[in-house]
Protein backbone atom coordinates (compact mmCIF):
# COMPACT_ATOMS: atom_id res chain seq x y z
CA UNK A 1 0.00 0.00 0.00
CA UNK A 2 0.88 3.60 -0.74
CA UNK A 3 0.58 6.70 1.27
CA UNK A 4 0.31 10.61 -0.55
CA UNK A 5 0.60 13.82 1.28
CA UNK A 6 -3.25 14.41 0.74
CA UNK A 7 -3.71 11.12 3.28
CA UNK A 8 -4.97 8.93 0.83
CA UNK A 9 -3.77 5.06 0.56
CA UNK A 10 -3.36 3.75 -2.63
CA UNK A 11 -3.58 0.04 -3.75
CA UNK A 12 -2.45 -2.47 -6.67
CA UNK A 13 -5.70 -4.91 -6.95
CA UNK A 14 -6.29 -6.79 -10.32
CA UNK A 15 -4.33 -4.13 -12.37
CA UNK A 16 -6.28 -0.88 -11.05
CA UNK A 17 -5.13 1.28 -8.24
CA UNK A 18 -7.64 1.34 -5.39
CA UNK A 19 -8.30 4.65 -3.03
CA UNK A 20 -9.01 5.51 -0.05
CA UNK A 21 -8.24 7.78 2.44
CA UNK A 22 -6.45 6.79 5.68
CA UNK A 23 -6.95 6.54 9.59
CA UNK A 24 -5.61 9.54 10.21
CA UNK A 25 -7.48 11.49 7.12
CA UNK A 26 -10.93 9.85 8.83
CA UNK A 27 -10.18 10.44 12.69
CA UNK A 28 -8.85 14.20 11.84
CA UNK A 29 -12.25 14.80 9.60
CA UNK A 30 -13.99 13.28 12.52
CA UNK A 31 -17.77 11.39 11.99
CA UNK A 32 -18.16 11.66 8.38
CA UNK A 33 -21.87 12.65 7.18
CA UNK A 34 -21.64 13.09 3.40
CA UNK A 35 -19.58 11.47 0.46
CA UNK A 36 -19.62 12.35 -3.62
CA UNK A 37 -18.33 10.28 -5.41
CA UNK A 38 -17.09 10.97 -9.32
CA UNK A 39 -19.01 9.48 -12.27
CA UNK A 40 -17.71 6.36 -13.56
CA UNK A 41 -15.78 6.26 -16.60
CA UNK A 42 -14.54 9.99 -15.98
CA UNK A 43 -10.81 10.75 -17.44
CA UNK A 44 -9.14 12.58 -14.35
CA UNK A 45 -5.79 14.34 -14.32
CA UNK A 46 -3.49 14.48 -10.78
CA UNK A 47 -4.62 17.00 -8.79
CA UNK A 48 -8.36 17.26 -9.64
CA UNK A 49 -11.11 17.76 -6.81
CA UNK A 50 -12.91 14.41 -7.63
CA UNK A 51 -14.40 13.59 -4.36
CA UNK A 52 -16.12 15.83 -1.77
CA UNK A 53 -16.20 14.83 1.72
CA UNK A 54 -18.61 16.12 4.63
CA UNK A 55 -17.79 15.43 8.16
CA UNK A 56 -20.20 17.23 11.10
CA UNK A 57 -17.36 20.03 11.35
CA UNK A 58 -16.38 21.21 7.85
CA UNK A 59 -15.82 20.13 3.68
CA UNK A 60 -12.63 18.75 2.34
CA UNK A 61 -11.84 17.54 -1.35
CA UNK A 62 -10.57 14.82 -2.31
CA UNK A 63 -8.58 14.76 -5.07
CA UNK A 64 -7.10 12.52 -8.07
CA UNK A 65 -3.49 10.68 -6.61
CA UNK A 66 -2.96 10.04 -10.20
CA UNK A 67 -3.94 10.92 -13.95
CA UNK A 68 -6.28 8.04 -15.50
CA UNK A 69 -9.86 7.24 -15.73
CA UNK A 70 -12.22 6.15 -12.80
CA UNK A 71 -14.08 2.71 -13.54
CA UNK A 72 -15.63 1.84 -10.24
CA UNK A 73 -17.01 3.61 -6.78
CA UNK A 74 -17.70 2.41 -3.78
CA UNK A 75 -22.10 3.86 -3.08
CA UNK A 76 -21.79 1.96 -0.31
CA UNK A 77 -20.21 4.68 1.48
CA UNK A 78 -22.48 7.45 -0.11
CA UNK A 79 -25.38 5.69 1.58
CA UNK A 80 -23.76 4.86 5.05
CA UNK A 81 -21.01 7.68 5.33
CA UNK A 82 -20.13 6.58 8.39
CA UNK A 83 -18.39 3.57 7.38
CA UNK A 84 -15.63 6.12 6.21
CA UNK A 85 -14.98 6.61 9.85
CA UNK A 86 -15.34 2.54 10.85
CA UNK A 87 -13.27 0.71 8.30
CA UNK A 88 -10.89 3.48 6.77
CA UNK A 89 -8.50 1.15 5.24
CA UNK A 90 -10.94 -1.77 4.48
CA UNK A 91 -14.60 -1.97 3.30
CA UNK A 92 -14.53 2.04 2.99
CA UNK A 93 -12.85 2.62 -0.12
CA UNK A 94 -13.74 5.66 -2.40
CA UNK A 95 -13.01 4.79 -6.22
CA UNK A 96 -10.79 2.73 -8.22
CA UNK A 97 -9.31 4.17 -11.20
CA UNK A 98 -6.98 2.35 -14.15
CA UNK A 99 -3.39 3.94 -14.82
CA UNK A 100 -1.05 4.17 -17.71
CA UNK A 101 1.85 2.79 -16.02
CA UNK A 102 1.41 1.10 -12.63
CA UNK A 103 5.01 2.22 -11.48
CA UNK A 104 3.83 5.44 -10.91
CA UNK A 105 2.69 4.21 -7.40
CA UNK A 106 6.46 4.11 -6.70
CA UNK A 107 6.44 7.93 -6.21
CA UNK A 108 3.93 8.01 -3.05
CA UNK A 109 5.02 6.45 0.59
CA UNK A 110 5.42 3.42 1.68
CA UNK A 111 3.59 2.53 5.13
CA UNK A 112 6.69 3.54 7.51
CA UNK A 113 7.53 6.91 5.39
CA UNK A 114 3.59 7.80 5.77
CA UNK A 115 3.99 6.54 9.63
CA UNK A 116 6.84 9.59 9.92
CA UNK A 117 4.88 11.95 7.70
CA UNK A 118 2.43 11.83 9.91
CA UNK A 119 3.98 11.94 12.74
CA UNK B 1 -0.22 33.97 17.82
CA UNK B 2 -1.33 35.67 20.93
CA UNK B 3 -1.52 33.62 23.73
CA UNK B 4 -4.11 31.74 24.84
CA UNK B 5 -5.77 31.68 27.92
CA UNK B 6 -6.78 29.35 29.67
CA UNK B 7 -10.07 28.32 32.04
CA UNK B 8 -10.41 26.56 35.49
CA UNK B 9 -10.82 22.99 33.94
CA UNK B 10 -8.25 23.33 31.38
CA UNK B 11 -6.72 20.19 32.73
CA UNK B 12 -8.96 18.08 33.49
CA UNK B 13 -10.35 18.84 29.49
CA UNK B 14 -7.26 17.54 28.30
CA UNK B 15 -7.13 14.36 30.89
CA UNK B 16 -10.65 13.69 29.18
CA UNK B 17 -9.03 13.52 25.82
CA UNK B 18 -10.60 16.78 24.42
CA UNK B 19 -8.74 17.90 21.52
CA UNK B 20 -8.37 21.69 22.14
CA UNK B 21 -9.22 24.96 19.47
CA UNK B 22 -9.04 28.57 19.55
CA UNK B 23 -12.09 30.22 20.58
CA UNK B 24 -12.69 33.82 21.53
CA UNK B 25 -9.38 33.63 22.63
CA UNK B 26 -9.86 31.12 24.96
CA UNK B 27 -8.43 27.50 24.70
CA UNK B 28 -11.61 25.38 24.57
CA UNK B 29 -12.53 22.03 24.01
CA UNK B 30 -14.17 21.38 20.48
CA UNK B 31 -15.04 17.57 21.07
CA UNK B 32 -13.53 14.53 22.83
CA UNK B 33 -12.90 11.36 22.14
CA UNK B 34 -16.13 10.19 21.05
CA UNK B 35 -16.68 12.69 18.42
CA UNK B 36 -19.60 15.29 17.70
CA UNK B 37 -21.95 12.61 16.88
CA UNK B 38 -21.79 10.51 19.87
CA UNK B 39 -21.36 14.03 22.20
CA UNK B 40 -24.66 15.19 20.36
CA UNK B 41 -26.71 11.71 20.92
CA UNK B 42 -25.80 11.84 23.99
CA UNK B 43 -26.78 15.44 25.07
CA UNK B 44 -30.53 13.89 23.17
CA UNK B 45 -30.33 11.18 25.01
CA UNK B 46 -28.89 11.20 28.87
CA UNK B 47 -27.19 14.24 29.86
CA UNK B 48 -24.01 16.05 28.66
CA UNK B 49 -21.62 18.60 30.19
CA UNK B 50 -20.13 21.74 28.53
CA UNK B 51 -18.02 23.97 30.14
CA UNK B 52 -18.55 27.43 28.77
CA UNK B 53 -16.80 29.25 31.28
CA UNK B 54 -15.41 31.54 28.66
CA UNK B 55 -18.53 33.43 28.39
CA UNK B 56 -18.94 36.66 30.45
CA UNK B 57 -20.55 36.64 33.89
CA UNK B 58 -21.59 40.09 35.02
CA UNK B 59 -23.66 41.65 38.38
CA UNK B 60 -24.97 44.49 38.27
CA UNK B 61 -26.02 46.69 41.20
CA UNK B 62 -27.48 49.49 42.35
CA UNK B 63 -30.05 50.90 44.96
CA UNK B 64 -32.38 47.65 44.75
CA UNK B 65 -33.41 45.57 42.09
CA UNK B 66 -35.64 48.01 40.34
CA UNK B 67 -32.86 50.80 40.02
CA UNK B 68 -30.68 48.30 38.24
CA UNK B 69 -33.59 46.88 36.17
CA UNK B 70 -34.93 50.33 34.86
CA UNK B 71 -31.39 51.19 33.71
CA UNK B 72 -31.18 47.91 32.00
CA UNK B 73 -33.83 48.48 30.00
CA UNK B 74 -32.56 51.74 28.33
CA UNK B 75 -29.85 49.09 26.57
CA UNK B 76 -32.29 46.04 26.05
CA UNK B 77 -36.13 46.08 24.51
CA UNK B 78 -37.02 43.86 27.16
CA UNK B 79 -39.31 43.85 30.32
CA UNK B 80 -36.12 43.46 32.76
CA UNK B 81 -38.40 45.28 35.44
CA UNK B 82 -41.23 43.09 35.32
CA UNK B 83 -39.09 39.71 35.64
CA UNK B 84 -39.47 37.72 38.50
CA UNK B 85 -37.41 37.46 41.58
CA UNK B 86 -35.43 33.95 40.44
CA UNK B 87 -36.41 34.17 36.81
CA UNK B 88 -34.20 34.42 33.87
CA UNK B 89 -35.02 35.70 30.70
CA UNK B 90 -33.58 36.36 27.16
CA UNK B 91 -32.54 39.41 25.84
CA UNK B 92 -30.43 41.85 23.70
CA UNK B 93 -28.38 44.69 23.50
CA UNK B 94 -29.73 46.78 20.86
CA UNK B 95 -27.59 49.36 18.63
CA UNK B 96 -29.00 52.66 17.24
CA UNK B 97 -29.63 51.30 13.93
CA UNK B 98 -32.05 48.31 15.35
CA UNK B 99 -28.97 46.01 15.17
CA UNK B 100 -27.97 43.51 18.01
CA UNK B 101 -24.90 44.14 19.46
CA UNK B 102 -25.06 40.70 21.60
CA UNK B 103 -27.90 38.70 23.11
CA UNK B 104 -27.70 37.63 26.90
CA UNK B 105 -29.39 36.30 29.78
CA UNK B 106 -30.85 39.03 32.21
CA UNK B 107 -31.51 36.74 35.83
CA UNK B 108 -33.18 38.60 38.67
CA UNK B 109 -31.14 37.75 41.81
CA UNK B 110 -32.96 39.83 44.17
CA UNK B 111 -30.94 42.56 44.91
CA UNK B 112 -29.29 42.27 41.70
CA UNK B 113 -29.09 41.42 38.18
CA UNK B 114 -26.82 38.79 36.88
CA UNK B 115 -26.31 38.89 33.05
CA UNK B 116 -24.09 36.07 31.50
CA UNK B 117 -23.00 37.48 27.67
CA UNK B 118 -20.79 35.59 24.95
CA UNK B 119 -17.28 35.23 25.09
CA UNK B 120 -16.50 37.10 22.03
CA UNK B 121 -18.77 40.24 22.90
CA UNK B 122 -17.85 40.43 26.31
CA UNK B 123 -15.20 43.07 26.54
CA UNK B 124 -17.64 45.50 24.33
CA UNK B 125 -20.67 44.49 26.72
CA UNK B 126 -19.11 45.99 29.40
CA UNK B 127 -17.67 49.11 28.10
CA UNK B 128 -21.31 48.96 26.78
CA UNK B 129 -22.77 48.71 30.34
CA UNK B 130 -20.49 50.89 31.99
CA UNK B 131 -21.22 53.61 29.77
CA UNK B 132 -25.03 53.28 29.09
CA UNK B 133 -26.10 52.03 32.78
CA UNK B 134 -25.37 55.76 34.35
CA UNK B 135 -22.93 56.18 37.78
CA UNK B 136 -25.31 54.59 40.14
CA UNK B 137 -25.08 51.40 38.44
CA UNK B 138 -21.83 48.98 39.40
CA UNK B 139 -21.01 46.52 36.88
CA UNK B 140 -18.73 43.84 38.17
CA UNK B 141 -17.46 41.31 36.23
CA UNK B 142 -17.01 37.97 37.59
CA UNK B 143 -13.92 36.61 36.57
CA UNK B 144 -13.55 33.64 39.82
CA UNK B 145 -16.35 31.81 39.13
CA UNK B 146 -16.91 29.16 36.02
CA UNK B 147 -19.85 28.16 34.12
CA UNK B 148 -20.90 24.99 33.61
CA UNK B 149 -23.71 23.66 30.95
CA UNK B 150 -25.40 19.83 32.23
CA UNK B 151 -28.35 19.23 29.70
CA UNK B 152 -30.25 16.72 29.08
CA UNK B 153 -32.95 14.47 29.47
CA UNK B 154 -31.21 12.91 32.55
CA UNK B 155 -29.47 16.49 33.85
CA UNK B 156 -32.49 16.35 36.62
CA UNK B 157 -32.28 13.49 38.25
CA UNK B 158 -28.11 13.82 37.67
CA UNK B 159 -27.97 17.70 39.63
CA UNK B 160 -30.84 16.18 42.22
CA UNK B 161 -28.29 13.46 43.35
CA UNK B 162 -26.19 16.44 44.55
CA UNK B 163 -29.10 19.01 45.96
CA UNK B 164 -33.00 17.83 45.89
CA UNK B 165 -33.68 21.67 45.45
CA UNK B 166 -33.01 21.50 41.66
CA UNK B 167 -36.28 19.61 41.32
CA UNK B 168 -38.15 22.23 42.26
CA UNK B 169 -37.29 24.95 39.43
CA UNK B 170 -39.08 24.93 36.05
CA UNK B 171 -37.78 26.39 32.64
CA UNK B 172 -35.77 30.06 33.21
CA UNK B 173 -36.00 29.61 37.15
CA UNK B 174 -32.56 30.57 39.22
CA UNK B 175 -31.87 29.94 42.72
CA UNK B 176 -28.72 29.98 44.68
CA UNK B 177 -28.11 25.73 45.69
CA UNK B 178 -25.07 24.24 47.68
CA UNK B 179 -23.97 21.60 45.08
CA UNK B 180 -21.07 19.43 46.42
CA UNK B 181 -19.89 21.93 49.20
CA UNK B 182 -19.89 25.19 47.14
CA UNK B 183 -22.43 27.74 46.31
CA UNK B 184 -23.26 27.93 42.41
CA UNK B 185 -25.85 30.19 40.57
CA UNK B 186 -28.03 27.99 39.33
CA UNK B 187 -30.43 28.41 36.36
CA UNK B 188 -32.68 26.19 34.56
CA UNK B 189 -31.92 26.60 30.87
CA UNK B 190 -29.00 26.08 28.39
CA UNK B 191 -28.05 26.07 24.56
CA UNK B 192 -29.50 22.86 23.55
CA UNK B 193 -33.13 22.42 23.12
CA UNK B 194 -32.78 20.17 26.36
CA UNK B 195 -34.32 20.31 29.54
CA UNK B 196 -30.75 21.21 31.82
CA UNK B 197 -28.94 23.61 33.94
CA UNK B 198 -26.35 26.22 33.78
CA UNK B 199 -24.33 26.59 36.98
CA UNK B 200 -22.07 29.27 38.20
CA UNK B 201 -19.54 28.02 40.51
CA UNK B 202 -16.71 29.44 42.34
CA UNK B 203 -13.30 28.51 39.85
CA UNK B 204 -11.45 26.93 42.28
CA UNK B 205 -14.65 24.40 42.90
CA UNK B 206 -15.54 23.84 39.64
CA UNK B 207 -13.02 20.82 39.17
CA UNK B 208 -14.13 18.68 41.92
CA UNK B 209 -18.16 19.54 41.07
CA UNK B 210 -17.50 18.29 37.26
CA UNK B 211 -15.56 15.38 37.92
CA UNK B 212 -18.56 14.71 40.67
CA UNK B 213 -21.32 15.39 37.87
CA UNK B 214 -18.89 13.05 35.17
CA UNK B 215 -18.30 10.69 38.06
CA UNK B 216 -22.31 9.79 37.02
CA UNK B 217 -22.77 7.11 34.57
CA UNK B 218 -25.46 9.07 32.77
CA UNK B 219 -23.16 12.47 32.14
CA UNK B 220 -20.76 12.35 29.28
CA UNK B 221 -18.29 15.52 28.77
CA UNK B 222 -19.22 17.67 25.63
CA UNK B 223 -17.68 19.76 23.58
CA UNK B 224 -18.17 23.02 21.35
CA UNK B 225 -18.83 21.06 18.42
CA UNK B 226 -21.73 19.33 19.75
CA UNK B 227 -23.26 22.20 21.11
CA UNK B 228 -23.09 24.11 18.04
CA UNK B 229 -24.86 21.09 16.40
CA UNK B 230 -27.25 21.39 19.19
CA UNK B 231 -28.23 24.82 19.41
CA UNK B 232 -29.06 24.45 15.68
CA UNK B 233 -31.04 21.94 15.69
CA UNK B 234 -33.21 24.31 18.53
CA UNK B 235 -33.32 26.70 16.25
CA UNK B 236 -31.23 28.99 18.65
CA UNK B 237 -29.25 31.98 17.21
CA UNK B 238 -25.53 31.95 17.49
CA UNK B 239 -24.29 35.56 18.10
CA UNK B 240 -21.87 37.00 15.19
CA UNK B 241 -23.65 34.51 12.30
CA UNK B 242 -27.19 34.47 12.89
CA UNK B 243 -27.73 37.70 14.31
CA UNK B 244 -24.90 40.41 14.31
CA UNK B 245 -24.89 44.30 14.48
CA UNK B 246 -26.90 44.82 11.38
CA UNK B 247 -29.67 42.36 11.41
CA UNK B 248 -32.41 43.52 13.92
CA UNK B 249 -34.77 41.48 16.27
CA UNK B 250 -37.57 41.50 13.91
CA UNK B 251 -35.72 40.44 11.39
CA UNK B 252 -33.93 37.34 13.00
CA UNK B 253 -37.36 36.51 14.57
CA UNK B 254 -36.93 37.21 18.16
CA UNK B 255 -39.70 39.28 18.56
CA UNK B 256 -41.12 36.74 21.59
CA UNK B 257 -38.25 38.72 23.57
CA UNK B 258 -39.90 41.78 23.20
CA UNK B 259 -42.40 41.80 25.56
CA UNK B 260 -45.93 44.31 24.81
CA UNK B 261 -44.41 46.47 27.64
CA UNK B 262 -41.81 47.55 25.76
CA UNK B 263 -43.53 48.29 22.50
CA UNK B 264 -45.91 50.84 21.04
CA UNK B 265 -48.83 51.50 23.42
CA UNK B 266 -46.77 50.02 26.58
CA UNK B 267 -46.51 51.82 29.59
CA UNK B 268 -42.17 51.69 29.03
CA UNK B 269 -42.22 51.38 25.10
CA UNK B 270 -39.06 52.29 23.46
CA UNK B 271 -36.35 53.98 25.59
CA UNK B 272 -33.98 51.35 24.10
CA UNK B 273 -30.82 51.82 21.42
CA UNK B 274 -32.90 51.74 18.01
CA UNK B 275 -36.42 51.83 19.36
CA UNK B 276 -37.63 53.68 16.00
CA UNK B 277 -36.81 51.04 13.39
CA UNK B 278 -37.51 47.86 16.42
CA UNK B 279 -40.87 49.48 17.07
CA UNK B 280 -41.69 50.01 13.19
CA UNK B 281 -40.59 46.62 12.63
CA UNK B 282 -42.78 45.13 15.16
CA UNK B 283 -45.66 47.21 13.75
CA UNK B 284 -45.48 46.50 9.54
CA UNK B 285 -42.90 43.63 9.81
CA UNK B 286 -39.36 43.36 8.07
CA UNK B 287 -38.69 42.39 4.71
CA UNK B 288 -36.18 39.81 5.48
CA UNK B 289 -36.42 37.34 7.89
CA UNK B 290 -34.40 34.36 9.95
CA UNK B 291 -36.02 31.04 8.63
CA UNK B 292 -35.29 27.47 9.08
CA UNK B 293 -33.52 25.52 6.32
CA UNK B 294 -33.47 22.04 5.16
CA UNK B 295 -31.05 21.03 2.33
CA UNK B 296 -33.03 18.35 0.19
CA UNK B 297 -30.16 15.71 -0.32
CA UNK B 298 -28.13 14.98 2.23
CA UNK B 299 -25.02 17.73 1.20
CA UNK B 300 -24.98 19.83 4.90
CA UNK B 301 -25.02 23.40 3.27
CA UNK B 302 -22.89 25.80 5.42
CA UNK B 303 -22.40 29.17 6.70
CA UNK B 304 -22.21 31.81 3.24
CA UNK B 305 -23.68 29.46 0.98
CA UNK B 306 -25.94 32.04 -1.74
CA UNK B 307 -29.68 30.98 -1.59
CA UNK B 308 -31.59 31.90 -4.59
CA UNK B 309 -35.31 31.96 -5.66
CA UNK B 310 -34.80 29.71 -8.77
CA UNK B 311 -32.91 26.64 -10.02
CA UNK B 312 -30.87 29.08 -12.73
CA UNK B 313 -30.40 32.53 -13.16
CA UNK B 314 -30.82 35.75 -11.11
CA UNK B 315 -29.22 37.49 -8.39
CA UNK B 316 -29.10 35.58 -4.88
CA UNK B 317 -31.97 36.61 -2.48
CA UNK B 318 -30.58 35.76 0.79
CA UNK B 319 -27.43 33.74 2.53
CA UNK B 320 -27.43 30.85 5.25
CA UNK B 321 -26.08 31.81 8.57
CA UNK B 322 -25.68 28.95 10.30
CA UNK B 323 -25.49 24.98 8.45
CA UNK B 324 -24.28 21.65 9.42
CA UNK B 325 -25.33 18.15 9.85
CA UNK B 326 -28.15 17.80 12.36
CA UNK B 327 -27.21 14.09 14.22
CA UNK B 328 -30.89 13.84 15.58
CA UNK B 329 -32.99 15.17 12.51
CA UNK B 330 -30.70 12.82 10.37
CA UNK B 331 -29.85 14.94 7.59
CA UNK B 332 -28.55 18.35 7.03
CA UNK B 333 -30.34 21.61 8.84
CA UNK B 334 -29.33 25.28 8.22
CA UNK B 335 -30.90 28.60 9.59
CA UNK B 336 -30.45 31.50 6.79
CA UNK B 337 -32.34 35.04 5.81
CA UNK B 338 -34.73 35.04 2.86
CA UNK B 339 -37.25 38.03 2.39
CA UNK B 340 -40.45 37.64 3.62
CA UNK B 341 -42.30 36.75 0.48
CA UNK B 342 -40.11 33.39 0.45
CA UNK B 343 -39.73 33.06 3.89
CA UNK B 344 -42.90 30.34 4.62
CA UNK B 345 -42.45 27.03 5.51
CA UNK B 346 -42.73 24.75 2.54
CA UNK B 347 -41.30 27.09 0.04
CA UNK B 348 -38.22 25.89 -1.66
CA UNK B 349 -35.87 27.80 -2.78
CA UNK B 350 -31.94 26.22 -4.07
CA UNK B 351 -28.47 27.08 -2.29
CA UNK B 352 -25.38 26.74 -4.67
CA UNK B 353 -23.54 24.39 -3.59
CA UNK B 354 -20.16 23.57 -5.21
CA UNK B 355 -21.19 25.57 -8.47
CA UNK B 356 -24.82 23.11 -8.24
CA UNK B 357 -28.28 24.84 -6.80
CA UNK B 358 -29.77 22.28 -4.65
CA UNK B 359 -33.04 22.65 -3.40
CA UNK B 360 -34.25 23.72 -0.09
CA UNK B 361 -37.59 23.75 2.33
CA UNK B 362 -38.38 26.53 4.55
CA UNK B 363 -39.08 25.03 7.50
CA UNK B 364 -40.35 25.68 11.16
CA UNK B 365 -37.75 25.87 13.72
CA UNK B 366 -36.98 24.32 16.11
CA UNK B 367 -36.04 20.89 14.06
CA UNK B 368 -36.29 18.96 16.97
CA UNK B 369 -38.63 19.56 19.28
CA UNK B 370 -37.82 21.23 22.68
CA UNK B 371 -38.03 19.08 25.55
CA UNK B 372 -38.23 22.06 28.34
CA UNK B 373 -39.74 21.35 31.93
CA UNK B 374 -42.12 24.59 31.89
Amino acid sequence: MKFTEDHEWLRAEDGLVVVGITEHASSQLGDVVFVELPEIDTKVAKGDEIVVIESVKAASDISAPLDGEIVEVNAAIVDEPGKVNEDPLGDAWFFKMKIDDMSALDDYMDEDAYKAFVG
Amino acid sequence: MTDLLRLPLHDLHVELGAKMVPFAGYDMPVQYSAGVMKEHQHTRTRAGLFDVSHMGQVVLRGDGYEQVARAVEALVPVNVMGLGENRQRYGFFTNDDGGIEDDLMLANRGDHLFVVVNAACKDGDIALMRAGLGPEISVDVIDDRALLALQGPEAEAVLAGLNSGVCDMRFMDVATLELDGAACWVSRSGYTGEDGFEISAPSEAAEALARRLLDHEAVAPIGLGARDSLRLEAGLCLYGHDIDTATSPVEAGLTWAIQKVRRSGGARAGGFPGASRILQELEEGASRLRVGLLPQGRAPMREGVELFAADEGGEPVGRITSGSFGPTVGGPVAMGYLPVELAAPGTTVFGELRGKRQPVEVAQMPFVPANFKR
